[in-house]
């Protein structure tokens, strides 16, 4: 019986999916993504009902999913990352149960492991032919690497591919192969492409992101990691993508030939991969279109799995042999714990994605942000939410200067020595209160937990409680 | 030292708040140009609180008034003046009785605030084809002036010539300027390159600028500071000479000669005190040539 099916509900119908059972998707179509809201859809249209999604992003075009909660279609959440306008809902309670967040290098192990079963798997994919041999590299659609869509496809119980370019058998450069997947369907579009990836990702011309990405590389640069071999990971945005282009010309001068960039990639990571930067690049997740272009048209752009990016139970990893990554934070405290799942008044705004993950496994972990957005200060005594242990943290970067984790004496020493910035953390704390005034600590009620945050071990890391 | 002066619009509270971490020697707070006449007010409230309540490190603070053809500089100047800036920066200045009618508005307001007298300093901002004509008088016009600056864009507007990235059109104004503040003895610096992208013109535009004689520019983009900082660095090469040239000059003590030589050059004034300059700004950039002998 050919794997191809009309629509998609005749799909989920031959897949068997029922009444309290999980689905998943991955996220490499971001904010452009329509496959979970059609999806969610269909299912509602059958008449399904307390359905969990598994999925490794939840952005903001996924508003829909709230309705379906509210009647019940969807009554479990599990995510890496959750962007605002879900987070918001999921903070004021719309789910019974609470949300599970397990960071990017935890949610494909705990999907190897069985600990995390699927039903049915999603995969939005931007090509495959009427077998299921799918990618992301090719057709209108193109998305780039499909690393977190491996785990669910090797271990769902269905795996149904969603494309709106079918290919003639076989799809030479599938990512993705057909001995992993039961269905087809072809739709008219999978995403809107201006918000899958985009253009080009410009570098910030914020004067203070760049003071801090100045510095960030300045301390990597400190810290004796800026020699040949040297592997590199950062953020798409603001002071995080900024260092890319110090780091980047650091390496020129001192003419050091790295080993890998590792992560989202953007344009920014090719250039440096074409400037002789790097040997390789390992990709989990295309940002921008150049980053698509070169995963397609060089092997030295190499797309990775989840699993092979972060995972914690992998024989081994690309995270584990990165020397320096730069991340940001909505706050960080005074043991250096950061929290990039809650604004500062308790809602969800994102979640862990791979932050957890690399900076536990990096060589230096360096967190770049600006003192105080809005008159909030970044760093505050207790964080609201843990979302990275700060054992797993070794500097702040912000622009009155750098912090040094306590545990890493030899590294303070250095970056003095280099005539950084290093100040105390509590310093940083104090002159954020004496620039912005002293702000009134949000305490939630702690009445019911809206989400469970796992670590990286799936242990029980903190909770995010409801906002009243 | 000054070499790099950054302009910051006054209504701007990110630009002002983190002034102090840009790397610039100067901050120019803007409360003309950059503030809308509507938001005048609002621009002098947020630079007062900045002014009182932040620490900008070792940036010097300079605020740009409302040219004296306005309404709103003598606001401006009862707004800032008892925070304590080290320069007032005096736009469209046209010749040496607006420099002498500042000067008296700032002795009114120091003695009323009980500051010292004539601790405020002015920066003559020319940019008028009067103004560069009356630069040497102006600059000679009170002792507060410290310094004379070139404004290129309005001044292209007054001789009615189209504004180049090659500069043609203001190369006689900035070596009238060079010559007038050498010859009043105050420093002198250069009008800010305005292409915020162009780094590489910047390079050359500054590289020209320093090559004429000026002591630093202006910036009006933080992306700017720190190729401006270095331009108008001297350059370790000139470190060297100049430390061989006080070392020659010991030599030739000990040795009892009344003239030295140098490279197979005479040293004579000019040389000396050009290479006292450049370890004295090299002192101030604050490496080991602290120590010198200067």
């Amino acid at each position: 019986m050919s794997k191809l099916c009309k629509t998609l509900r005749e799909a989920m119908e031959r897949a068997g999916l029922q009444n309290g059972q999980t689905i998943s998707f991955h996220h490499h179509l971001r904010n452009g993504d329509y496959v979970l809201n059609m999806v969610l859809e269909a299912a509602a249209a059958m008449g399904l009902r307390e359905l969990t999604v598994c999925a490794s992003s939840v952005f903001d075009c996924h508003r829909p999913l709230i309705g379906h909660i509210q009647r019940g279609v969807v009554t479990g959440l599990e995510a890496s990352y959750i962007s605002s306008a879900v987070g918001k809902a999921v903070s004021q309670g719309v789910l019974d149960k609470p949300v599970v967040f397990r960071t990017h290098g935890s949610r494909p192990a705990d999907i190897m492991s069985g600990k995390t079963h699927i039903d049915v798997a999603f995969l939005a994919a931007p090509s495959s032919d009427p077998e299921g041999n799918c990618s992301g590299k090719y057709g209108p659609s193109a998305c780039g690497s499909l690393g977190y869509a491996f785990a669910d496809a090797q271990m769902a119980d269905r795996v149904i591919v969603i494309t709106d370019c079918l290919q003639d058998y076989p799809l030479a450069g599938a990512s993705i192969g057909e001995e992993l997947v039961d269905l087809v369907v072809k739709v008219d579009a999978i995403g809107d492409p201006a918000g899958i990836v985009s253009g080009t990702t410009r570098m910030p011309r914020d004067p203070v992101a760049l003071r801090i990405a100045d510095l960030a590389a300045q301390a990597i640069d400190a810290a004796g990691l800026l020699r040949d071999g040297f592997s590199f990971q950062t953020g798409a945005g603001g002071a995080s993508l900024a260092a890319a282009e110090y780091v980047r010309r650091r390496m020129l001068e001192k003419k050091v030939r790295g080993s890998f960039a590792l992560g989202g990639i953007t344009g920014y990571m090719v250039d440096m991969l074409q400037a002789g930067c790097f040997q390789a690049i390992q990709d989990v997740q295309c940002f921008d279109l150049k980053a698509v272009r070169s995963l397609r048209e060089d092997p030295r752009h190499r797309e990775i799995t989840a699993i092979q990016y972060a995972s914690p139970w992998a024989k081994s990893t690309a995270a584990a042999h990165l020397d320096a990554v730069v991340l940001g934070a909505t706050q960080i405290d005074l043991d250096f714990n950061v929290n990039v799942h809650t604004d500062s008044d308790g809602y969800i705004i994102g979640g862990s994605g791979g932050h957890t993950d690399v900076a536990e496994e990096a060589g230096l972990t360096v967190v770049a942000a600006p003192l105080s957005r809005a008159r909030m200060s970044i760093v505050v005594d207790k964080v609201l939410t843990v979302s990275t242990p700060g054992s797993s943290v070794d500097l702040l970067v912000t622009q009155y200067g750098i912090a040094v984790n306590p545990g890493r004496p030899e590294l303070r020493a250095a970056l003095q020595s280099s005539g950084l910035p290093v100040k105390d953390i509590r310093e940083l704390r104090a002159l954020a209160e004496a620039i912005n005034g002293p702000a009134a600590p949000y305490r939630p009620p702690r009445k019911r937990v809206a989400a469970r945050v796992l670590g990286r071990r799936g242990e029980e890391q903190d909770a995010i409680y409801t906002v009243q | 030292m000054r070499r790099s002066m950054l302009f910051l619009p006054a209504n701007s509270p990110n630009m002002v708040v983190n002034g102090g971490v840009l790397g610039a020697d100067s901050l120019i707070f803007d409360l003309e140009d950059a503030v809308s006449p509507d938001e005048k007010d609002a621009a002098r409230d947020l630079l007062r609180g900045a002014l009182e309540a932040l620490d900008f490190g070792r940036c010097e603070r300079v605020v740009r008034i409302n040219g004296l053809d306005t309404p709103y500089w003598r606001a401006d100047l009862e707004a800032v003046l008892p925070l304590g800036p080290e320069l007032i920066m005096l736009p469209k200045t046209g010749c040496g009785e607006d420099v002498r009618q500042l000067d008296g508005a700032l002795t009114e307001l120091e003695d009323a605030h009980r500051l010292t007298p004539g601790r405020t300093g002015i920066i003559a901002l020319l940019e008028t084809a009067a103004g560069v004509e009356n630069a040497y008088a102006a600059a000679l016009a009170s002792p507060r002036v410290k310094a004379l600056f070139l404004g290129a864009e309005d001044l292209t507007a007054d001789l009615r010539c189209q504004r180049t990235k090659e500069g043609a059109e203001i190369l006689y104004a900035r070596g009238r300027l060079v010559c007038a503040a050498r010859a009043a003895g105050v420093e002198v610096y250069d009008t800010p390159f305005t292409n915020v992208d162009d780094l590489e013109g910047l390079e050359k535009d500054a590289s020209f600028a320093k090559g004429l004689g000026f002591t630093g520019k202006a910036c009006i983009s933080p992306a700017h500071v720190a190729a401006v900082n270095r331009i108008f660095s001297p350059s370790e090469k000139e470190i060297e000479y100049a430390r061989e040239v006080f070392a020659a000059i010991e030599r030739g003590r000990k040795q009892g000669k009344g003239a030295v030589a140098l490279r197979g050059k005479m040293i004579d004034a000019p040389i000396v005190a050009r290479a006292r300059l450049v370890l004295k700004a090299a002192a101030e950039m604050g490496g080991e040539e602290a120590d010198s002998d200067v």
